[in-house]
């Protein structure tokens, strides 16, 4: 029988501690260039000019249709050499994860522009506004509100995906865990807790979006 | 007629290979209300949207006012900055009201002015308020449109087209939406607008009304107009027989 012994965990708290802290800083930056990539792609879909929407739709299907891990991987080696630039890893996870989120959350934005009755975007043409203003004033935020929790989903996934990131040595929670474990000698105790400080971070947002899901059913 | 202020010529629209105006040609005086009747798919909505470019037709000329586009062969495609200013100067009343729901009433009202006009928040705020008085509406000003009745949001939306102080008014079956307890309060609203002396095109089935408030009824069937008179005399003697095979319905039901 397997002797846990968790009170080894505390010697590499600031491992841990650094590890947490990096991934936590690599999701918000994934998820912040993440949405602008999404929403520029999301509309360039529903642009009236056909080589846009053809260009937003390549993108989106390339990034949907390939593994997130051989994204990275990708990134690293292999962009470098075909585009004769250096890379750091943080770089390339940080290019490779966005542009993956950004897929998805293209794909989202896309279709809460959509699920806005057009009726909207006729009285706000109609009022005069030109159609930037009217996706700006009108449908936007009206659609935004919809986004929320699809969006906040893809977020709780792009989380989740940061843990691929230590496949390129990128020091994040996994990363440290991975050399703590190989320093101990305990996996078990290590990955243990890997898994638990994932879930004390993603729980509460679940529960989040659950609650913004059940507020917008309700409103409308 | 005094001055005319809409003037369509030789109008050609078609969605596919379904054409839905022919060659309509219509011309409207300052202060002359116009009701377009006729039954569904006649292209009398296409005809009213048309009229503030919101369908962009395919042949013709549409003039409202002082601004004019040509449509058709050799005639380039007006921009987005050309279509706003010219649609800035119309007024439109949707079938579903189309408020914006994010927005208090006051604030639908306010739209217009603050973001096509430019006007400060302060002028935007008094001119709102003033119409929404006008109909019948200051108590409301603070609510979303969720809280109001289909006969407020439409008198909520008539306030919102009047704020840009439009030169003509077009009405897409105002009242086709609304319970009929309700159709009252928004047809009080148009007459009132039609005594004002605003320039008015209506789409309808309200023939009662039609015949009451309008100066002139068209009738449309099939993308063309057959008849084109005063509204006395095309609702009560018709002269052509598909006018009066299609007011036939009205008068059954106003007699059943």
């Amino acid at each position: 029988m397997y002797q846990w012994d968790f009170s080894i965990l505390w010697s590499y708290r600031w491992l841990f501690l650094n590890g947490l802290w990096v991934t936590l800083a690599f999701t918000a930056a994934i998820v912040v260039l993440g949405l602008v990539v999404g929403l520029v792609s999301g509309l360039l879909r529903l642009s009236s000019i056909a080589p846009l929407r053809w260009l937003s739709q390549a993108y989106v299907e390339v990034f949907r249709c390939t593994p997130i891990l051989v994204q990275l991987v990708w990134f690293y080696y292999a962009l470098p050499i075909l585009a004769g630039i250096e890379m750091t890893a943080t770089t390339a996870a940080v290019l490779a994860l966005s542009l993956y989120g950004g897929a998805f959350y293209a794909e989202i934005i896309r279709g809460g522009i959509n699920s806005i009755e057009s009726g909207q975007t006729e009285a706000a043409l109609a009022l005069g506004m030109t159609p930037a203003q009217s996706m700006r004033r009108i449908v936007l935020p009206q659609a935004l509100k919809r986004m929320v929790p699809p969006l906040m989903n893809q977020s709780i996934i792009q989380l989740k995906n940061t843990s691929l990131v230590s496949v390129l040595a990128v020091p994040d929670l996994l990363y440290q865990g991975q050399a703590a474990a190989h320093d101990s000698y305990r996996p078990l105790e290590i990955y243990t807790l890997i898994a638990v400080l994932y879930f004390a971070v993603l729980f509460p947002l679940t529960l989040l979006v659950g609650r913004l899901e059940r507020r917008l059913a309700r409103a409308d | 007629m005094s001055e005319i202020m809409i003037e369509v010529a030789a109008l050609r629209k078609q969605f596919g290979d379904h054409v839905v105006l022919r060659s309509v040609d219509l011309k409207v005086g300052r202060g002359e209300v116009v009701a377009l009747i006729g039954p569904s798919g006649s292209g009398k909505s296409t005809l009213l949207r048309c009229l503030n470019l919101l369908v962009v037709p395919d042949g013709g000329a549409v003039r409202v006012g002082g601004k004019s586009f040509r449509f058709g062969a050799g005639a380039s495609q007006p921009g987005n900055r050309a279509l706003a200013g010219f649609r800035a100067a119309t007024g439109m009343v949707f079938q579903q009201f189309n408020l914006f729901p994010h927005r208090t009433a006051l604030e639908n009202v306010m739209e217009g002015p603050l973001v096509v006009r430019r006007m400060a928040r302060a002028g935007a705020e008094a001119l709102a308020r003033g119409l929404l008085a006008k109909v019948g509406l200051a108590d409301k000003a603070e609510q979303y449109p969720s809280r109001l009745s289909g006969g407020q949001k439409q008198r909520v939306a008539i306030a919102r087209a009047l704020a840009m102080q439009p030169a003509v008014m077009l009405f897409d079956e105002a009242t086709s939406a609304l319970d009929p307890e309700l159709v009252g309060e928004v047809l009080g609203v148009m007459q009132s607008l039609a005594a004002e002396g605003m320039t008015m095109v209506i789409v309808t089935h309200e023939i009662a009304f039609a015949r009451e408030v309008a100066d002139r009824v068209v009738f449309l069937r099939d993308g063309v107009i057959v008849e084109d008179g005063p509204a006395r005399q095309v609702i009560d003697s018709p002269r052509e027989e598909a006018t009066r095979a299609f007011l036939a319905h009205f008068h059954r039901q106003r007699e059943g």
